[in-house]
Formats: C-alpha cells, sequence, structure tokens
C-alpha cells in the first residue's frame, strides 16, 4: 500500500523512505514520538500534501493529483483537532459533510453516525459549547458519516481523560467489527498494543512492522530477575554462557536481571548454580516485555532520535 | 474549476450563511452599515434646495451613487478576509480539505453566502433612494437623475462586479494571513481601488452614459476574471495546510511518562 514514501519540507525530512502494507478490515497502528512524523504521513495519504518521492495506493486508488478526490471519496481523516465549526450545532455541522460527500438520504446517515457515537441527544448542541470528549465524538461521527474504506484517526485520544478515551477505543474496536480499515496513530503503546492488529513503529524512518506480540518476541530476549537474600560476592561465576545468559546486570542491592534465550531451561539452571555457590535464592521471575519496552529501545537506537 | 457539484457548493455556501447568521460582527454591519449609507442620500434629497441648477444637483446625486456602492464593494472583503484565515484558526480547514470537495467549490461557496447579501442590500438601498426621491426631493433633478437609464444600468452593473473583486481580494488575502484583524484591514483597504475607478464616473470627471457605464462594467469584469484566476491559484491544498503552520502543541512524550530508565538498564 504504501512504498518508499518520503516527504521533506525543505531539506529536512518529515519522514523518509516508508514502506508498508495494510490489509482491508485491519486496524494499523501507527506510533512514534512527536515530531516522528505521523501526522505528515496520514496528511499525505489523506491527499491533502503531494509526497517528495515515494508512491502509495490508497482505498485501491493509486496517489496522485488527479486521484485525490476520488481517494478522498472513499476514505475519512479525524486530524488531531476534531476542527468543529463552534458556531453550528451537531447535526448542522454533519449536514456539511453529508453534503461534501454527495450521501444520499443524508438525515439518516447522520442519526446513524450519531447513534454510534452515543450523540444523538446532543444534535442541536452548538459545537463550541461541547467538552473536548463530545468534540471528539462528534469528530468520530463526522469520519464515520460517509462509511469510508478506510479510516485515519490521528491521535484520536490525546487529551482525553480515561473515560472518554474508553470510549473512543471500544468504537474503534466496534469498527474492527464491521471491517472498516483503520489507520490509527497513536504516541500511546497501550493504545496500540490492545486495539491494533498490527504496529508500525516510526521515528521519521520505519522502525518495525508487524504484531504487537511479534514485535516483542523479535525484538527482546526474556529476562529473568534473580534476587538473592544477600549481594553474590562473584556473579560473573553464576551468570555464564554456559548456563545460557547472554547478558546480565545488577539491578538495586542483590538483584541481576539476565537476558536470556530460553527462560524455561535457564531459571532452573541458574537456581541450582547459585544454590551450590551458598547463596540463598529468594526469587527467580520471568519477566514480560512490554511493546512499550521495544518501543522505547528501538526509538533510543534510533541515531536520529536525539535530533 | 471544471466539473462543480451544485449540492457539495450549496453545502458550503449553506455552511458560511449559518455561521454568519451566528456572527455578531457581520449580522451587525448588515443591519447598521446600510443607515449609515443613507444618511448623504437623504441630505441630497430633502436638503439640496429646488433653487439650485439641474447641473450642480447631478454633481450632487453623483456623490449619493458613489456612497451606494460602498456597501457591495467593501462589505464582501471584509467578512472574506475571515473566510479562510477563520476556517484555519477554528481547525476546520483541514477537516473540510479532506473531504472531496473541489477548489472551486469552496470557494464559489464562500463567496456566495457574502455576495448575495451585500449586492441585494445595494439594490435595496438605491431602489428605496429612488423611490424617497420621487417624493420628497426639494430638487426635481435629484429624482430625475437618479433615475435615469445610465444610473441604473451603472448601479446594477457595478454592485455585483464590486462584489466579486471585493471578495476575491479578500479571500486572496486570508489564504496567506495568519491573523484575522490584520487580514480584515488588509481586505477593506484592497478593496478599494475599483471603487475609486467608480468615483470616476459619480464625480462627472467621466461623463456618465450607457456606454461610459457598459464599459467601466466590462474593465470591472477583466480584473474581476484575472482576481479570481489568482484566488485559485493560491488556493492550494498542500500550501493553505503547511503554509502558515500552527503553533505546534508540544504533548508529553512517551518516554517521559513510562520512566525509561528501567528499560535501559535491562539492555545495559
Ligand atoms: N509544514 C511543515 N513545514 C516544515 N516542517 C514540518 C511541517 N509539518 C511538519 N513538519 C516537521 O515534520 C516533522 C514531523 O511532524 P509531524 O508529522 O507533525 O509529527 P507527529 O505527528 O508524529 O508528531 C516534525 O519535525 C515537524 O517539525
Ligand atoms: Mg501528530
Amino acid at each position: 500500500m504504501v512504498s518508499h514514501l518520503t516527504k521533506r519540507f525543505g531539506d529536512r525530512s518529515a519522514f523518509e523512505d516508508v514502506s508498508f502494507e495494510v490489509a482491508r478490515g485491519e486496524v494499523f497502528g501507527f506510533l512514534g514520538p512527536n515530531g516522528a512524523g505521523k501526522t505528515t504521513t496520514v496528511r499525505t495519504l489523506g491527499t491533502l500534501i503531494a509526497p517528495t518521492s515515494g508512491s502509495a495506493v490508497v482505498a485501491g486508488i493509486p496517489l496522485s493529483a488527479a486521484t485525490g478526490a476520488e481517494i478522498r471519496q472513499l476514505i475519512s481523516v479525524m486530524p488531531e483537532n476534531p476542527g468543529l465549526y463552534v458556531r453550528l450545532t451537531v447535526q448542522e455541522n454533519l449536514e456539511l459533510f453529508a453534503g461534501l460527500y454527495s450521501l444520499p438520504s443524508p438525515a439518516a446517515r447522520i442519526a446513524a453516525a450519531l447513534e454510534t457515537v452515543n450523540m444523538a441527544a446532543r444534535a442541536r448542541d452548538l459545537c463550541g459549547r461541547l467538552s473536548k470528549g463530545l468534540r471528539q465524538r462528534v469528530g468520530l461521527a463526522r469520519a464515520l458519516l460517509s462509511d469510508p474504506v478506510v479510516m485515519f484517526l490521528d491521535e484520536p485520544t490525546s487529551g482525553l481523560d480515561p473515560v472518554a478515551s474508553r470510549d473512543v477505543h471500544d468504537l474503534i474496536a466496534s469498527l474492527r467489527e464491521r471491517g472498516v480499515t483503520v489507520f490509527l496513530t497513536t504516541h500511546r503503546l497501550e493504545e496500540a498494543e490492545r486495539l491494533c492488529d498490527r504496529v508500525a513503529i516510526l521515528n521519521t524512518r520505519l522502525l518495525a512492522v508487524g504484531p504487537p506480540e511479534q514485535l516483542r518476541m523479535q525484538l527482546f530476549r526474556s529476562s529473568l530477575v534473580v534476587e538473592t537474600a544477600v549481594r553474590l560476592p562473584a556473579p560473573e561465576t553464576v551468570f555464564t554462557r554456559d548456563m545460557g545468559v547472554d547478558k546480565w546486570i545488577t539491578e538495586g542491592d542483590a538483584t541481576y536481571v539476565l537476558t536470556v534465550a530460553d527462560p524455561r531451561m535457564t531459571a532452573p539452571r541458574v537456581n541450582r548454580a547459585l544454590v551450590a555457590a551458598g547463596a540463598d535464592v529468594v526469587s527467580i521471575a520471568v519477566s514480560h516485555h512490554s511493546l512499550e519496552d521495544v518501543y522505547l529501545q528501538l526509538v533510543d537506537e534510533d541515531p536520529e532520535a536525539g535530533r | 474549476m471544471i466539473g462543480l457539484d451544485l449540492g457539495r457548493l450549496g453545502a458550503v455556501a449553506r455552511k458560511e450563511m449559518r455561521e454568519y447568521r451566528r456572527t455578531p460582527f457581520i449580522v451587525g454591519a448588515m443591519l447598521v452599515l446600510p443607515f449609515i449609507f443613507l444618511i448623504n442620500p437623504a441630505i441630497v434629497i430633502f436638503v439640496l434646495s429646488a433653487a439650485i441648477k439641474p447641473a450642480a444637483a447631478a454633481r450632487d446625486v453623483g456623490s449619493t451613487f458613489l456612497v451606494l456602492l460602498v456597501v457591495p464593494a467593501v462589505i464582501p472583503a471584509t467578512i472574506a478576509a475571515y473566510s479562510v484565515v477563520g476556517e484555519r484558526d477554528q481547525g476546520t480547514l483541514e477537516p473540510l480539505l479532506s473531504t472531496p470537495v473541489r477548489r472551486g467549490e469552496i470557494l464559489i461557496g464562500k463567496a456566495l453566502a457574502p455576495v448575495i447579501p451585500s449586492v441585494g442590500i445595494a439594490y435595496l438601498l438605491f431602489a428605496l433612494v429612488v423611490i424617497l426621491a420621487h417624493f420628497f426631493a426639494q430638487n426635481p433633478a435629484v429624482a430625475a437623475t437618479l433615475s435615469d437609464g445610465p444610473h441604473v444600468l451603472a448601479q446594477a452593473l457595478f454592485a455585483p462586479l464590486l462584489a466579486v473583486w471585493s471578495i476575491g481580494v479578500g479571500t486572496a488575502i486570508s489564504t496567506r494571513a495568519s491573523d484575522v484583524r490584520v487580514a480584515q484591514q488588509l481586505g477593506t483597504l484592497a478593496s478599494l481601488p475599483p471603487l475609486a475607478v467608480t468615483a470616476l464616473v459619480s464625480f462627472q470627471i467621466v461623463p456618465l452614459g450607457v456606454w461610459t457605464a457598459v464599459g467601466f462594467g466590462l474593465g470591472l469584469l477583466v480584473i474581476d476574471i484575472a482576481m479570481w484566476r489568482v484566488v485559485a491559484a493560491m488556493f492550494d491544498r498542500e500550501r493553505l495546510i503547511t503554509g502558515s503552520r500552527a503553533v505546534k502543541t508540544t504533548g508529553v512524550s512517551p518516554g517521559d511518562s513510562v520512566g525509561p530508565g528501567q528499560v535501559r538498564r535491562i539492555q545495559a
């Protein structure tokens, strides 16, 4: 769907050589720190700005200056800021967009979209009077209105309180059930991990793409956290490569974090070795890495991260 | 700008009307300004004594004529100056441009909303002045001059043509401006030059006849078309989105909230 896409502003790249594919009906997470180029990617795929180089196919149509309107008819974009006309009511805002998408039976579509986001009762309210969470819901209703093939949601929960965020999450989950392809931009890891079928990690360049759990396995070997009663006199004699320990570090006074390939094999061996060495083992635990760890590792290792 | 869809164009125009109706500044201007511009005609009608010679009377009527054109010449620019900056300020420009709407549909839809009421007001004012003149003018030359063919023709042609210039220049400024107030002041200023041209007719520096009216009308039409070409060229999606970038909000970066130290230690 996207191949070697680059966008530069002057001599500065917003994103560079980005390639990935999103399957129909997939919820695809686009994860990256602030300034990673997420919004610029959404704007490029949403045909608002032209890529500097590379190509992309959006909703089955190749991206080009001539196909912009055609693509826009099939997709919908919810920008970072929902951008509602504050002097118009919820209903009037949606009427405008129903008109812009040339929807048949707009009244029914608007009612259905408002129903989906639980805002039917607020249709007559001025948007200027709504809370941020409610505006976000109206923005989502607007994005749903045209029954798009692909929905781009740019940080839909940024700045929302936990309850409003959960509503948005539930809605995205329900979109997946309807078979809508969702391109979800976020810098919140738990959000990506919870909602997305696959995740791409971006920091100007694409660092990794895959299902959240696979990224985790691929990038991290497991860890064993070993705690002993007192500090070991010579840990290096216990935590050896022969035992299956790749690396180890001391954490705190008498806690050691071991990077291992296979914790099920290594844990009992380490235990036996520690006992043989006369140490009192308080606990040995397998530590699971979250996507967060993967993410931070990638962004940390990225030479451009410190820009 | 081929292939305009009237449904989309109408949707834009309707939305603009709805916004204007709820903007006190615009409603106020539309209600109050016409009365201000009735002051000069009223003086001409009620005060100009019958003793003044027809030629002199006609000159005063000329100034009335000019005053009546100020509404369609200036108000649309002031309103249009707000149209694009206003959308950008509200954050609505990006969602609007993300829809299948074409450039021409946005521009014309946005233009119709202020042009129709200001031209309407101009015509109504002119009709009102002519009627008042017929019934109340002290000097018979006033009514005669106001309702002669060239005057009516000039009023009918110039009002919409000035309005179209005005809205074009206002929109052009709005696509580049980053501040609503500055845009409105510049827009008002930029709407004046064509009005100055019509002043030549009003003050009888160029005598007003049917052909001068048509000639000036054509002249205005040409600069209107030129102006709108410029506006269309300036109204480019990418420029509008990235041109004057809103101040970037700096959120909390993910690293800040999760304590990266722990993870780094694991990799050490
Ligand atoms: N219009 C623009 N002109 C110049 N640089 C820009 C523009 N828009 C974005 N950038 C730069 O591109 C990079 C990516 O920005 P953005 O796509 O907004 O990131 P994100 O959405 O991931 O936070 C940033 O370094 C930003 O400063
Ligand atoms: Mg962003």
